[in-house]
């Protein structure tokens, strides 16, 4: 079977965070090529956002991901904040915080439970999962559900939130309107540490790759909104200068583009590089959930990246009860805003790993120019380069064999490709 | 009773039924009404403890645009054929199947299906869907009468 070319075709599908393919191709027992083709929506994005008020970025680029809006959100508000010189401190950068460990659970677990554990336990999707372990799916949903209640009493509803604004929020919460969710956040944490120990009994291929992970370093913190660009190969920048480092390219076979790191090589972003370079800020009972499920110190099997995102939400579920615990409502919903000309830069840790923004503003604060780099864009290369390497190392694997852990090595990576990838057909040509 | 419209307002005829539970919340002020434009998982939330509901969806079957599906989701799978290609994460189909493999699915759960043009983003609902989009509307308040 090794001496045997064929090529392994997946066309395509359509969702509202991209459209996705597959292609790899073997000649004589070796991959000659790899190719993940994704059309991206936030290239429309860049364009919408021209001659349009700063005060409209955050609702426009919450549009682009029905999965991560709060992550444009946050990138969004931190370069224009940026480029009016003003500094969200207090309660209302705590609860910028609260907001995003509601979508990192909201996230995660859609990805753990709906997309990614019955690749592991040998089903096709989560409903056939349901009908043969109903607790395991049904601890995903309720785990979800407390995430998803975070994102409604802060942003005014699940999807797409509609309470962010640069300054801050339009209203604030009460201490009254957040108890209860400190309560149900406090059996999330349960849920996530039977999540840990799950994704702790799974069994995974064995693939490690030497990869250059990339992700925010805060000085205190696990990085949400703010900190340097850190990469494990010695990358430590402010994030203004984060495009002389990393550049988008266009490549012949995807209407996306991929971002490289300068000298064209190709990075990993995402919850394995967020835990890789940040995993002693973890809070200590996330940290004691990743060593008893013997999470290494540093993780290079993407495969684990399930376990990972199980660990981040623990983390998430603690540290949403801390800031609930020190509440304290501010005095205005938002800081003053005074619009002026300027460059922006934000980048923010989405679900899925670093979001970069750029807006140059007018003086009225018209946004003349917006560049957005979402992760998809940052770990395409890497996935293309991890399919090339994992099919090579399976090549006599069976056609169907094949294309289940192309698909799931594709989903180790992002819940928006993944979801992509559940539509994808397969053709396989077999020749000498 | 709760009303579900599932879509995008965004983008084009998978607006249909977002608009279609918007009238419908004018008309049927006992019901429940709720939107879902992206991940369904919502939706399992959203009707547990419901004993009736009604879902108005997008779709794409190859049929006639305008075409109005009519489907008793309790009783059996809605249609692969119809429900295809959903541009939802977790789409109404699986929702539906998702209930009924943990023993949550409601009474009566009773899915419409409107046959769309294009999905183009930033488009506006086409003029043959809008029509429909009144016309289930017009259905579901007529059924639910007869119910009650």
């Amino acid at each position: 079977m090794s001496a045997k070319s064929r090529t392994i075709k997946v066309d395509y599908l359509a969702r509202v965070e991209g459209e996705g393919s597959l292609y790899v191709k073997v000649q004589k027992g070796r991959v000659v090529d790899a190719k993940l083709k994704i059309f991206e929506p936030p290239r429309f994005f860049e364009a919408f956002l021209r001659g349009r008020s700063f005060a409209e970025a955050p609702d426009i680029t919450a549009r682009i991901c029905g999965i991560c809006p709060v992550a444009y959100q946050m990138s969004a508000v931190h370069a224009i904040e940026g480029a009016f010189g003003v500094r969200v401190d207090g309660p209302l950068r705590e609860l910028r915080r609260l907001l995003y460990c509601g979508e990192w659970i909201e996230s995660h677990v859609l990805h753990i439970y709906m997309l990614h554990a019955p690749d592991f336990l040998g089903y096709p999707d989560a409903i056939h999962l349901a009908k043969d372990h109903p607790e395991i799916v049904q601890r995903g949903l309720e785990l979800k559900k407390t995430g998803n209640e975070i994102v409604s009493l802060l942003g005014g509803r699940e999807i797409h939130p509609i309470n962010v604004r640069v300054g801050g929020f339009y209203r604030v919460p009460t201490r009254r309107e957040l108890a209860p969710l400190r309560e149900r956040l406090a059996r999330a944490r349960d849920l996530a540490e039977e999540t840990v120990r799950l994704a702790a009994g799974l069994t995974y291929p064995d693939f490690e790759q030497d990869y250059d992970f990339v992700a925010l370093r805060h000085p205190d913190e696990y990085p949400f909104n703010e900190g340097r660009v850190v990469s494990s190969s010695g990358l430590d920048l402010p994030v203004p200068e984060y495009e002389q480092h990393f550049t988008e390219v266009h490549v012949e076979h995807s209407n996306a583009l991929h971002s490289v790191m300068g000298d064209g090589r190709s990075y990993f972003v995402g919850p394995m590089a967020r835990y890789n370079l940040n995993a002693d800020r973890l809070s200590p009972r996330a940290r004691e959930s990743a060593r008893s499920a013997g999470l290494e110190r540093v993780c290079r099997n993407p495969f684990r990246s399930i376990l990972v995102r199980a660990v981040e939400t623990v983390y998430a579920c603690d540290e949403a009860m801390r800031i609930i615990d020190d509440y304290q409502p501010p005095d205005a919903p938002a800081v003053p805003i005074e619009p002026r000309a300027g460059v922006g830069h934000g980048c923010t840790e989405a679900p899925r790993g670093i979001l970069y923004h750029r807006y140059q503003l007018a003086d009225d604060g018209t946004i003349r120019e917006a560049k957005i780099v979402p992760p998809t864009s940052q770990n395409q290369k890497r996935i293309e380069q991890d399919l090339h390497h994992f099919v090579q190392e399976n090549v006599d694997l069976s056609k169907k064999d094949l294309t289940w852990k192309c698909e799931q090595a594709i989903r180790n990576y992002d819940p928006c490709i993944s979801c992509a990838t559940h539509f994808l057909k397969l053709e396989v040509d077999r020749s000498c | 009773m709760l009303i579900l419209g599932v879509g995008n307002v965004f983008r084009g005829d998978d607006a249909a039924g977002i608009l279609a539970a918007r009238r419908l919340a004018q008309r049927l002020p006992q019901a429940r009404v709720r939107e879902c434009d992206g991940d369904l998982t919502a939706a399992l939330d959203a009707w547990n403890g419901e004993d009736c509901v009604y879902v108005v969806d997008a779709v794409a079957s190859g049929a006639t645009v305008g075409t109005i599906h009519r489907f008793a989701a309790h009783a059996d799978p809605l249609p692969a054929c119809v429900f295809r290609g959903s541009t939802h994460a977790f789409g109404i189909a699986d929702a539906v199947e998702m209930a009924r493999a943990l023993g949550q699915l409601p009474q009566q759960v009773i899915v419409y299906g409107i046959e769309a043009s294009g999905f183009e983003q930033g488009q506006p609902l086409s003029p043959a869907v809008a029509v429909v989009v009144d016309e289930v509307v017009d259905r579901i308040v007529k059924e639910v009468a007869s119910d009650a």
